[in-house]
C-alpha cells in the first residue's frame, strides 16, 4: 500500500460478537503524514474497525503492529498513552467549558503546592488558542469563551489540536464531517491537512467520497466486514468509489433507472421498497 | 503529561488577557450565579420594604434566616455538585437525622467521647454516600431512584435501631461546653454552623472552580463517555461525590444536635425539597454540566428568607410556599436564557 514505514498496522484482523463475525481478515496500514480513507456504507462495520484501532475491542484474530512491533491494547486509554488519538463525531468536548479547560480535560496545568493546586486557567488559555490558532483557526482569540458558543468545525478542530498537541501520531477521525455543513467541512479537511503535513498518520472515516478523495492518500472501501477495494490516490474516479461503496451494484445504473421511472411517472420517485 | 511542561513554556502568546474591572463585572453577569444573586437582591428589598417596621432588618430577624441557611447551605452546595456531575442525591433526608441519632446514641447514652460520636456520625455519612456511589456507577439505574431507595433504606434502620439502644425515636443530648461552643454556639446571635457554612464555601469554590479536579465535575454531566476516553476516573470521582455530598449532611446533622441539644430519628423530607429548590434556584442545570458554587449560596439564601424571615414582615406567612413555586418556575426559565448568552457570548475585538 505505502512506501512509508507504517506506524500502525493492521494484519488479517478479524473480531467475532460471539459467532458473528463483524471484521472479516482485515489488513490495513498507514505511515507518517499519511492520510488514510477508510470508505463505507451504514452498517459496514466502520464503527467495530474504529473501536478495534482504538483499544475498545481486541481483535479476535490476526495482529496489530505498531511500528513493526506487535502491539496489544486493551483499553482505550492505553492506546491513548501510546499515541492513538480518536476523535468522534459529537465527542471530545463539553459545550458548557471554556475552550481552556476543554482543551487540557484530564491533564490540567497546575500551579501552586500540595493542597492548594489550582488550575492555571491562564496558561491553559494560551496555549489552547495558540494550539488552535496554529491549525488554522484564527477566529478563536479567547480561551475563556465556552466551547458550545463554536460551531460544529471548530470544535471539530479543537478536538484534533487537542490530540495533536498531546502527542497523538496516529489520528483516528470518526465521520468528522458527516454532520457540518459544506463550508465548516472544508474547514475540517483542512485541519486534516495540517495534521498530515505534521506528520501525523491519520485514519479519516467517512462515507462522504468528495471529502475522502480531497485529503485521502489511499483508500480502504470497507464492505460487509471486509476490504473490498483498496487503491491509492488518483486510481478510480469518485463514481468507481461510490459504485464500491453501494456493494458493487453500480451507482450509475440505478440512477438511471431512477429517472427512467420518473420520467414515466411525472417526475414522481418510485413508491420505496418493503 | 511530560509533553504539556514542555511545550507550555515555549508558546507565543497572543495576550488576549483583559483583566480590567469592568471586564470582569461583565463576566459576572454571564455565569449562571448572576441570576441567583439578582433574585437574592430582589427578594432582599422586597423584603426589607415589606418588613423595615417588623424588625426583618434587626440582628434577631436577619440570624433567622442566615442560620437557617447555614444549615441547607452545606448540603445544598455538595447536592449542587452532584447535579453538574449529572446525578442527584435525596438521600440527604434521611442521612441527618441518622446522623443526629448517632451523636445523641454514643455520645449521650453510651457517654462516650464527643469526638467519638461526631466521628461515627461523619463514618456513617461516608458509608450511605459509598453505597449510593457504587450502587449508580455499577448499575444502570438512575441516582434518583437509588438514593430514593436508601434515603427509606436509612430511615428505616435509623428508627429501628433508635428504639432498639434507647427505646426512643428522640433523645437529648447535652455536649461539653468546648465543643458546644465549636459546633453549637452563637455569635451576636449567629449560630456556628453560619462559621462552618463559611469556611466550607471557601473550600467547595476552590474545588470546583479552581482545583484542576474542578473541571471534571463538569465534564462528567458535560459528556461522561469524553471524560473517561480523557482518562478521567468516572467511577471513582462520583463515589467520592456521594461521598462529599453524604459527609455534609452528617456533619450539618452533628452542628443541628450540638445546637439544639436535641436528636430526632424522623426523616426530614422538607431538607431533600429545600436542597434541590436551593440548588436549581442557584442556576444549576438539571441537565448537569453547568453551575457554581456562590449561585447555590444565593440560591440557598434567597430560599431561607422566603421561608424563615417572612414572619418578619407584613406578607402574610401562608404565601412563602407560593413565593417559592413562582421563584422556582422563574428560576428554571432563566437558567436557560443564562446558558444560551453563556454560549453565544465571544469577544468581538478585532472586527
Amino acid at each position: 500500500m505505502s512506501d512509508k514505514k507504517p506506524v500502525l498496522e493492521f494484519r488479517n484482523v478479524d473480531k467475532s460478537f460471539g459467532h458473528i463475525d463483524v471484521l472479516n481478515d482485515i489488513s490495513l496500514k498507514v505511515g507518517e503524514g499519511e492520510v488514510l480513507c477508510l470508505l463505507g456504507d451504514n452498517g459496514a462495520g466502520k464503527s467495530t474497525l474504529i473501536k478495534t484501532l482504538s483499544g475498545v475491542y481486541q481483535p479476535t484474530r490476526g495482529e496489530i503492529l505498531m511500528d513493526g512491533q506487535p502491539a496489544l491494547f486493551s483499553s482505550p486509554r492505553e492506546a491513548q498513552e501510546r499515541g492513538i488519538a480518536t476523535v468522534h463525531q459529537f465527542g471530545g468536548t463539553y459545550p458548557l467549558m471554556s475552550i481552556g479547560r476543554n482543551f487540557f480535560m484530564g491533564s490540567e496545568p497546575t500551579k501552586g503546592w500540595g493542597p492548594f493546586k489550582y488550575f492555571d486557567r491562564k496558561t491553559a488559555n494560551l496555549v489552547a488558542v495558540a494550539e488552535v490558532q496554529k491549525m488554522g483557526i484564527t477566529r478563536i482569540t479567547d480561551g475563556d469563551r465556552l466551547v458550545g458558543g463554536l460551531s460544529g468545525g471548530e470544535r471539530q478542530s479543537l478536538a484534533i489540536a487537542r490530540a495533536v498537541y498531546f502527542g497523538a501520531r496516529v489520528l483516528i477521525l470518526d465521520e468528522p464531517t458527516a454532520a457540518l455543513g459544506v463550508k465548516q467541512a472544508a474547514h475540517v479537511l483542512r485541519i486534516v491537512n495540517e495534521a498530515k503535513r505534521r506528520g501525523l498518520a491519520v485514519i479519516f472515516i467517512t462515507h462522504q467520497v468528495m471529502h475522502a478523495m480531497a485529503v485521502g492518500d489511499h483508500f480502504a472501501v470497507l464492505i460487509r466486514g471486509a476490504i473490498a477495494a483498496d487503491f491509492r490516490k488518483g486510481e478510480k474516479t469518485r463514481e468507481q468509489i461510490a459504485d464500491l461503496m453501494a456493494g458493487g451494484e453500480s451507482m450509475a445504473s440505478l440512477e438511471a433507472s431512477l429517472e427512467g421511472y420518473m420520467e414515466t411517472h411525472d417526475g414522481l420517485p418510485p413508491p420505496p421498497a418493503h | 503529561m511530560t509533553a504539556t511542561n514542555q511545550r507550555t513554556s515555549t508558546v507565543e502568546t497572543p495576550a488576549i488577557e483583559s483583566e480590567s474591572a469592568i471586564s470582569s463585572i461583565k463576566a459576572f453577569f454571564r455565569t449562571p450565579a448572576a441570576g441567583a444573586f439578582m433574585g437574592f437582591v430582589a427578594v432582599f428589598i422586597l423584603f426589607a420594604m415589606f418588613g423595615y417596621s417588623r424588625n426583618f432588618l434587626s440582628v434577631a430577624g436577619v440570624t433567622t434566616w442566615v442560620n437557617f441557611a447555614s444549615l441547607i447551605g452545606m448540603i445544598a452546595i455538595p447536592v449542587g455538585f452532584l447535579m453538574i456531575a449529572g446525578e442527584l442525591d435525596i438521600s440527604t433526608g434521611a442521612v441527618l437525622p441518622a446522623s443526629t441519632m448517632t451523636v445523641a446514641i454514643v455520645c449521650e447514652h453510651y457517654q462516650m467521647p464527643v469526638l467519638v460520636g461526631v466521628a461515627a456520625a461523619l463514618a456513617i455519612g461516608a458509608l450511605i454516600g459509598f453505597i449510593n456511589g457504587y450502587i449508580v456507577t455499577h448499575t444502570r439505574v438512575p441516582s434518583f431512584i437509588v438514593t430514593l431507595a436508601t434515603l427509606f433504606a436509612v430511615a428505616g434502620i435509623t428508627l429501628y435501631l433508635s428504639i432498639f439502644f434507647i427505646n426512643n425515636t428522640n433523645s437529648f443530648y447535652h455536649a461539653p461546653d468546648w465543643a458546644k461552643s465549636l459546633f453549637g454556639g452563637k455569635v451576636y446571635g449567629f449560630n456556628s454552623s453560619v462559621f462552618w457554612w463559611g469556611g466550607l464555601i471557601a473550600a467547595f469554590v476552590f474545588f470546583l472552580h479552581y482545583s484542576p479536579k474542578g473541571s471534571w465535575v463538569f465534564a462528567l454531566g458535560g459528556d461522561q463517555e469524553s471524560a473517561r476516553n480523557a482518562g478521567i476516573p468516572v467511577t471513582r470521582m462520583k463515589i467520592a461525590l456521594f461521598m462529599l455530598c453524604s459527609i455534609s449532611a452528617a456533619f450539618a446533622g452533628v452542628l443541628q444536635v450540638m445546637t439544639f441539644s436535641s436528636a430526632t430519628s424522623q426523616a426530614n423530607f422538607g431538607l431533600i425539597f429545600n436542597t434541590i429548590i436551593a440548588v436549581v434556584v442557584g442556576g444549576v442545570l438539571l441537565t448537569g454540566g453547568f453551575g457554581t458554587v456562590m449561585g447555590i449560596v444565593f440560591g440557598v439564601l434567597t430560599l431561607s428568607i422566603v421561608t424563615q424571615a417572612i414572619g418578619f414582615t407584613e406578607i402574610d406567612r401562608n404565601l412563602s410556599f407560593l413565593i417559592i413555586g413562582v421563584m422556582l418556575l422563574i428560576a428554571v426559565l432563566l437558567n436557560d436564557t443564562f446558558r444560551h448568552l453563556a454560549t453565544s457570548w465571544s469577544t468581538f475585538k478585532k472586527k
